[in-house]
């Protein structure tokens, strides 16, 4: 074994981006063949590590040796010329062009091509890795799955030996990912090597042969995943104890705040995106949407807080119909909306204080006649600020300058300070780091035992099945059933986020 | 060891900061235009010692200035508000030849009302005329979702051939001898002027008072608020329930209105009939553009810019027929101007940091 | 009757010339992902060196080659803002078309009244050019025949060649393109100095072959005209070539409906009215169908941020 090198070497690698380290001194190393687990939480530098090994950033320290040789990666295209390939979280697919397209961009010799030599290619890769594929389909007609599978198929076209996976699970079902993890053994299995970045325990032990943990940076230890456990990992990855009990109170069921009838309604290309969707959010409970993303869960959200028009169905808040209500009187029957896209409640040029107030600027307080009052502003602010704990050097400073945690508490601390009822919340912990994901649970916790109606939507079934008394699961635009939120209802929450079970509505809970 | 360029995002900039890179940036646009200038056998240094004394180094020339300053103050307070909502009016030229036929269509054909009745009412008319030509590409952006760069810039050319038409067809005076001018309006239909200069005052005031009302609008009432919001992020604007519509068409209008006024300006003050295009704006709604840009789109500072851009007129006239160059000239500096104010803009969000590598 | 549409007809291609040169450089700039507005002052540019270097080499092929070099320095101008600075595309084109509306006015001073000695000849194509009606179709210049051409060959490199899925790519998305190993950046100033050549030759058309004089700001808009055609094309050479025709037989028409007592001024006015509706008609129709704009239209592309 010995004398094979390391198909990856990466020795001493740092990283700064604008003053913050996101790599420091990380060695790595990946043996051929195997399926080499990158784990670490959010902005442990995971990604920014395997972007320098794809010639994506260049680091400010350290050296690269592939297959024992020193590697000078100054771009993807040298990356691509050593067999190295990736697949980023966000596919980097051209949406509106075919598989075909897409797979032979930037191979070319010559100026033109031959398309059937290329789809025969396609083809043969496609069966030989069990990864199917249409290759006149044009992207954006794809499931995410089968646009993981055109990325994977880009790396193997270009003679990839050493494959880079950036938390490919994400946007699968549970049978997508175990197919997923079939053909990365398969992989191995001809020689290929894997390095595959996850945040998720049970991958690691599922697939990988080793595994690296970062933590801020830093390499935390180098261990093969026969000889640890989940509880070892969960340790050196964030470095505490990684489950927060949180208290739930178990609430009296009150009356229903948010309902919701038959809606249905058009993604952007005009195709139905939400078909008769029918559920009620009831005071004091944080009803959660599993589903993989993509299902119509933006899109539902986005029709109740106004910003997409219903094709059909009916929606009530507090019993007043607002279907066709504007998003000002949404916003006046105490509906609140913190969309997954943080920035497109926020302006991030703009003071923090000024954003504290464009939900409230119309009214007084903050506006006198014509003219908005900048001291009640920055007062308003300052308390929320204070508050929410938000981390800023002032009220005036724009909101680019906060870390993503303190963005989300900022937003959240501008959402829950209205006259709210009903709280709409997407992805509220995505990229969030372990403090902030375990104060903005607290703060939505908190809401329920106020009394407000929830309704959360994620793709992190472990955030649902903390925070919410029901989950509804969401599968093609569809609601598949409705269960309580417990763990012994995991297996049927996966079965109905692959759409392999439907619940009688009259069984929903 | 080697040496590298890198380039950081700088998170915040300081008013210091940004004041010197507009200078700097000025200061380099000349350096440009003065190679320019020398590639085309036009000696700079003399160039710019006449545009110079042309524009600030006498009352005569501080008064030309500011009588240029007028229509560059009254469309660049518009524009840079405009420009603020991220709505991209680039036509203000044809929006002051609308005003300037509205308006002085009212005073060609009403000459015998009182003046302090018909002055406000051509101002009013030259308002609507430089609206309605702000509202066709809001409507066209609202309704249809057509870019108003383009329409806007269309109707420049239009407003230019209809003016065109008007003075050498209906609006013709007989007593013009075959020119392309209109009848010249009656006394009380031209605005008084400061002592023996050029100055239009009741203009003057108008475009100050104008300046800082949109000021005070932008910064300081809600509708500014929205107005700032959805041009930083409409997505935000919508998600507050703010209509992007609404603002769209509010800064198209009241930005064609403003250079309406200035059209207004320009024949009741200075020309005191109608004539052709060139004539009524040797393209002061374009100049307008680099008064917003170098004011930062801060309506108080065009003041400042619009002063400035005034003189470098008055001064690019002086060189004009002292050097016999073109009447293009002016362009030039509009052109190299604007890219070194945006270029600083880059600059002042940047640092630029050289290192030595291993 | 036949022989007026014929006579129509056969000047329309000449009128629609140089915008169809403009608009298939524009067409490809866009399709890399780059917006610019500076067509104008890169036309206006070609024209008057086009002019000034025939004027001077008595050479009307030699001023043709000068006049897209200078479009392709002016492209490159816009190409640096717009790219490596990553600025507002929007105002550096708009800046880029003032330089050249002001740059063009003082090159071009004493050329003003000027004939030219020399033009660019028509080629009369044998046998062809003898048929009797349609013969008026085989007597133009090469410039024209080299537009006609230029259209099934750009139109096959844009969507049958791997240089072609290249471009769409970095104009749809340059982050994927990047991680194929695309250079990003060469790809655009490529596209985008492409455009520069294409409005430099369209501006050297109008000024050595078309109407072989230096008129002070003689491109009068066709620059924005071909912004529009460029939408209108939905990005496609060959419905750049059907909207640069139809424009150039509205040119026609203009002139053929003078004698009938229209007033010129308002005539005038045809081809931007024209315009508008052209693209109210347009952009609706896109809107509804989600087609055509590349995605990262106008979007700067820099690695190390999003």
């Amino acid at each position: 074994m010995s004398e094979v090198p390391a198909a990856v070497l990466m020795k001493g690698i740092t990283k700064r981006f604008a003053g913050v380290v996101a790599n420091s001194a990380v060695d790595l190393e990946v043996k051929k063949g195997e399926i080499h687990a990158l784990l670490g939480e959010n902005g442990a530098g995971k990604t920014t590590l395997m972007n320098i090994l794809y010639g994506i950033y260049r680091p400010d320290e350290g050296e690269i040796y592939i297959n024992g040789e020193k590697a000078h990666i100054h771009s993807p295209k040298d990356a691509i010329k050593l067999g190295i390939g990736m697949v980023h979280q966000q596919f980097r697919l051209v949406q509106t062009h075919t598989v075909v397209e897409n797979v032979i961009l930037g191979t070319g010799n010559g100026v033109t091509f031959n398309e059937e030599e290329v789809r025969q290619k396609i083809v043969e890769l496609a069966q030989r890795y069990s990864l199917a594929i249409n290759p006149d389909a044009r992207i954006w007609q794809l499931s995410a799955g089968e646009q993981q599978r055109v990325e994977i198929l880009k790396a193997l076209y270009r003679g990839a030996k050493i494959l880079i996976l950036d938390e490919p699970t994400s946007m699968l079902t549970p049978l997508e990912i175990k197919e997923l993890l079939q053909t990365l053994r398969r992989m191995t299995e001809e020689g290929n090597t894997i390095i595959f970045i996850t945040h998720k325990l049970d991958e690691v032990t599922a697939v990988s042969h080793r595994v690296t943990i970062l933590r801020q940076g830093k390499v935390t230890a180098v261990l093969e995943t026969a000889k640890t456990h989940k509880t070892e990992l969960a340790n050196l990855m964030v470095g505490r104890e990684v489950l927060f009990r949180l208290e739930k109170q178990p609430l009296e069921r009150g009356a229903a705040v948010l309902r919701v009838e038959g809606l249905e309604a058009l993604n952007d290309k005009g195709l139905v995106a939400v078909q008769d969707v029918t559920f009620s959010v009831y005071r004091g409970e944080i009803l959660g949407i599993a589903g993989v993303a993509g299902n119509g869960q933006r899109e539902l959200l986005e029709v109740i807080a106004g910003l997409r028009p219903a094709n059909k169905g009916k929606i009530f808040i507090q019993d007043r119909e607002a279907t066709y209500a504007s998003i000002r009187e949404r916003i006046g029957m105490g509906l609140s909306y913190v969309p997954g896209e943080r920035m497109t409640a926020l302006v991030p040029n703009m003071s923090i204080a000024e954003n504290m107030i464009l939900k409230s600027y119309r009214k007084s307080p903050i506006c006198k006649g014509l003219f908005i009052d900048r001291q009640v502003m920055l007062d308003l602010a300052k308390r929320l600020i204070q508050e929410y704990e938000v981390v800023t050097p002032g009220p005036d400073k724009p909101v680019k300058l906060l870390s993503g945690g303190n963005i989300q508490r900022a937003l959240m601390a501008r959402e829950l300070s209205q006259e709210v009822d009903v709280l709409v919340v997407a992805y509220p912990t995505s990229g969030l780091d372990v403090g902030a994901i375990e104060t903005i649970w607290k703060i939505l916790l908190s809401q329920r035992s106020l009394g407000k109606a929830t309704l959360l939507v994620s793709d992190d079934l472990e955030e649902i099945l903390t925070l919410s008394d029901r989950v509804a699961v969401m599968h093609n635009g569809e609601i598949m059933g409705i269960v309580e939120a417990k763990e012994e209802n995991i297996e049927k929450i996966g079965l109905m986020m692959a759409g392999a079970l439907k619940i009688d509505r009259e069984q929903w809970v | 060891m080697s040496i590298r360029v890198r380039i950081e995002r700088r998170l915040e900039v300081s008013p210091q900061t940004q004041i010197l890179a507009i200078l700097l940036s000025l200061f380099l646009s000349f350096v440009v235009i003065a190679v320019i200038f020398s590639f085309l056998g036009v000696e700079p240094l003399n160039a710019y010692r006449r545009i110079f004394l042309g524009g600030f180094g006498s009352i005569y020339g501080l008064s030309e200035s500011i009588t240029k300053a007028i229509p560059l103050l009254l469309a660049g307070a518009g524009l840079a508000l405009s420009f603020k909502a991220r709505v991209y009016n680039i036509g203000a030229e044809g929006q002051i030849l609308m005003g300037a036929v509205v308006g002085g269509g009212i005073g060609l054909f009403l000459p015998n009302l009182p003046r302090s009745l018909l002055l406000p009412l051509m101002f009013l008319g030259g308002f609507l005329g430089g609206a309605v030509w702000g509202l066709i590409p809001a409507f066209l952006k609202t309704r249809f979702r057509v870019d108003e760069v383009l329409t806007s810039l269309m109707l420049v050319y239009i407003a230019s051939d209809l003016v065109r038409y008007l003075v050498y067809g209906p609006w013709r005076g007989p007593e013009q001898r075959g020119f392309p001018y209109s009848s010249p309006f009656s006394l009380s239909a031209q605005l008084p002027h400061l002592g023996t200069t050029r100055i239009h005052y009741p203009t003057l005031i108008l475009a100050i008072l104008l300046a800082v009302t949109v000021y005070i609008m932008l910064f300081y009432t809600k509708f500014g608020y929205e107005i700032r919001v959805v041009g930083e992020n409409p997505s935000a604007g919508r998600y507050a329930g703010m209509s992007v519509e609404r603002v769209v068409l509010f800064v198209l209008v009241l930005s064609g209105g403003l250079a309406g006024l200035a059209g207004v300006g320009e024949v009741a003050g200075i020309h005191a009939r109608l004539g052709p295009p060139e004539g009524i704006s040797p393209g002061y709604g374009f100049t307008a553009i680099i008064v917003a840009w170098l004011a930062r789109l801060n309506p108080l500072l065009t003041m400042i810019s619009a002063f400035f851009m005034g003189g470098l007129l008055v001064g690019g006239d002086a060189i004009q027929t002292a050097l016999n160059l073109p009447s293009a000239t002016i362009f030039v500096f509009n052109g190299v101007i604007l890219f070194f104010i945006i270029a600083a803009e880059y600059l002042t969000n940047y640092r630029i940091k050289v290192e030595a590598v291993r | 009757m036949i022989d007026f549409l014929v006579s129509v007809l056969t000047l329309t291609i000449p009128a629609g010339t140089a915008l169809l040169l403009g608009t298939l450089g524009e067409v490809y700039a866009e399709r890399s992902g780059v917006l610019n507005l500076g067509v104008e002052g890169m036309m206006i540019m070609g024209a008057v060196i086009g002019f000034a270097v025939t004027f001077a080499t008595k050479n009307a092929i030699l001023g043709i080659v000068a006049a897209s070099l200078a479009g392709v320095l002016m492209a490159l101008i816009h190409a640096y803002f717009s790219i490596t600075l990553r600025v507002n595309q929007v105002v550096s084109g708009l800046a880029l078309t003032m330089l050249g509306l002001g740059v063009s006015g003082l090159l071009g001073k004493q050329f003003i009244g000027m004939p030219l000695p020399v033009r660019l000849q028509p080629l009369n194509i044998p046998v062809l050019s003898n048929l009797p009606i349609i013969g008026e179709f085989f007597k133009y210049n090469a410039l024209i025949y080299f537009s006609i051409l230029l259209v099934p060959l750009l139109s096959f490199f844009l969507y049958k060649t791997n240089w072609g899925i290249v471009l769409r790519s970095v104009g749809e998305n340059p982050a994927a393109a990047d991680a194929m190993g695309v250079n990003v950046f060469l790809v655009r100033y490529l596209a985008v100095m492409f455009g520069g050549l294409m409005a430099g030759l369209g501006g050297a058309f109008l000024s050595v072959a078309y109407s072989p004089a230096w008129i002070e700001g003689m491109t009068a808009g066709a620059g924005w005209i071909v912004i529009a055609l460029t939408i209108f094309s939905l990005y496609d050479p060959t419905r750049a070539m059907l909207g640069a025709y139809l424009f150039g037989g509205v040119r026609v028409l203009q002139f053929r409906l003078q004698p009938l007592g229209i007033p010129a001024n308002l005539l005038n006015m045809l081809p931007f009215i024209m315009t508008i509706l052209v693209l109210v008609l347009i952009s609706e129709q896109a809107f509804r169908r989600r087609i055509g704009v590349p995605a990262a239209l106008m979007q700067p592309y820099s690695r190390e941020e999003k």
